[in-house]
């Protein structure tokens, strides 16, 4: 699997979209700071863009990768490799790559401006773990949906949609779902219709650490009971992982079914 | 060497292999036949494991390839069509391929015949189909392996390099190589070939020598003994 992670990642190290997502968070990143001039505030302003464009973006390099793949893939599968090393290779390649360029096209205009020195540091680590955490599920997912369906524009437009699906529609669904049934007590409810999203967890995760629950009202002081402790930091963080590790497990289970 | 056993595959409605039992021994070169969707690639690339039968056994060298990738190092395969990451250079293919399956040294000869050298640093994505197609059999004849499977592999090449591949077929063969192909050039086949196998409707129609085939269908050239079998599944 190591070799097949090398050569992915070294195909996208040299095609030209690793960069530009490099130069989009390195530009993003400087932009902020001199918005902001303020780390504490930067950060806030930075995740609102993190929670939504990381996902997009593994989401379509994902699924992009996948299929441009496609020749590498069947000239490797004729090779002596196992299919779960193939693709586990891949995916980790992919996922791996773009984790790289969001840590170092952020972590550069951060540090440089004085990141290691100030109070905001913990805040921008859990920023960054969490993005690279939407990273690998999002790309997972992307890979997933790329590998159930042959024709291209459908595995585009599917991986859209699930982006689309988890980044905006949901939350409103979840919106509409409390106000409707606002007679009755939503807290374990909402808490767990939180935990089912990635993208809701990521946000509520950071919304917290950065202490500004206040905003959320009562749902916000459950949200802080639950996670402003150490079992809801580890909760969050497990579930995160089930994230990762069920796309994962279908990948393998998918690509060892699939006829090429 | 190969032995497949009542192999059965259907792509959605497409019932594309209708227990297929093929036996395949060890050394020379056997030709699968057939008109155009009626299966040779599937049995292919069901030997290869790309495609996962419904039904039925594979053996290569006496051992399922059900769950198994290492028998695959016994194999050089020569895709259908050369489709290349594009962004890699000739060079750097072959080097992964060597990465991947271990090292050899017949590249270098090999590339010499094909006249390969001016494009070792260009781009894949940049060559011609005929180019693309040399690097390829660059690559499946550059290891040593005891099965070669070769899936078209006249297409876009030009009469020169045909007869090298002609060559080098029968330098390989005279190793006590088994040397499975699939064409659609009769000639080709008739020349190389020791054995046909033909395939109709997902089934083995016929198995045997060329001799065999002729006496069979009565037509003393190879290429309307052919037509025959397929006229008179047509009738």
């Amino acid at each position: 699997m190591l070799k097949i992670l090398k050569y992915s990642f070294y195909d996208l190290m040299r095609s030209s979209w690793s960069y530009v997502y490099f130069a989009f968070y390195l530009v993003l990143g400087i932009v902020l700071l001199f918005l902001n001039n303020n780390l504490s505030k930067a950060v806030i302003t930075l995740m609102n863009v993190i929670i939504v464009l990381v996902p997009l973006i593994a989401t379509i390099f994902g699924v992009m990768y996948y299929y441009s793949s496609k020749e590498f893939t069947e000239l490797l599968l004729a090779q002596p490799l196992n299919r779960s090393s193939i693709f586990l290779g891949q995916y980790f390649g992919v996922a791996i790559s773009l984790s790289m360029s969001l840590i170092l096209g952020l972590g550069i205009p951060f540090i440089a401006y004085g990141l290691l020195k100030s109070g905001a540091i913990w805040d921008f680590s859990l920023l960054l773990i969490t993005g690279v955490f939407l990273t690998f599920i999002f790309s997972a997912l992307a890979f997933n949906i790329a590998l159930s369906n042959e024709n291209k524009i459908k595995g585009f437009g599917y991986a859209i949609l699930m982006w689309l699906f988890l980044a905006i529609i949901y939350d409103g669904l979840f919106l509409m779902s409390l106000i409707i049934f606002e007679a009755y007590p939503l807290d374990k409810v909402s808490l767990l219709g939180t935990i089912l999203n990635p993208i809701d967890l990521s946000r509520t995760l950071i919304l917290l650490k950065l202490d500004i629950s206040a905003l959320l009202g009562y749902t916000g002081a459950v949200f802080k009971q639950f996670f402003g402790t150490s079992l809801g930091l580890i909760i969050s963080f497990v579930m995160l992982m089930i994230w990762v590790i069920l796309p994962v497990l279908r990948i393998n289970f998918k690509s060892r079914k699939k006829d090429f | 060497m190969v032995e497949i056993t009542d192999l059965h595959k259907t792509f959605g409605k497409n019932n594309v292999l209708n227990g297929v039992n093929l036996n395949i021994n060890e050394g020379g070169v056997f030709a699968i036949l057939g008109p155009n969707g009626s299966g040779k690639t599937t049995i292919i690339k069901s030997i290869l494991g790309m495609v996962i039968p419904d039904n039925g056994l594979i053996k290569v060298c006496d051992v399922s390839i059900k769950n198994n990738s290492i028998y695959r190092h016994k194999i050089d395969y020569l895709p259908q069509i050369a489709n290349f990451p594009s962004n890699l250079k000739v060079n750097e293919l072959i080097k992964m391929i060597k990465d991947l399956r271990g090292d050899t040294h017949h590249d270098k000869t090999l590339i010499k015949t094909f006249k390969l050298e001016p494009f070792l640093d260009k781009k894949l994505g940049t060559l011609s189909g005929g180019t693309k197609q040399k690097v390829n059999i660059v690559l499946t004849f550059m290891f040593n392996s005891p099965i070669l499977i070769l899936d078209e592999p006249t297409t876009g090449l030009d009469p020169i390099s045909l007869i090298h591949l002609k060559e080098l077929l029968k330098a390989e063969k005279s190793k006590g190589k088994t040397i499975l192909i699939t064409s659609h050039i009769m000639s080709f086949v008739e020349e190389v070939a020791d054995e046909i196998v033909f395939i109709l409707e997902g089934k083995i129609y016929f198995k045997g020598s060329i001799a065999k085939l002729k006496t069979k269908t009565k037509q003393k050239d190879f290429e309307h003994a052919i037509a025959n079998i397929l006229t008179k599944e047509d009738a």
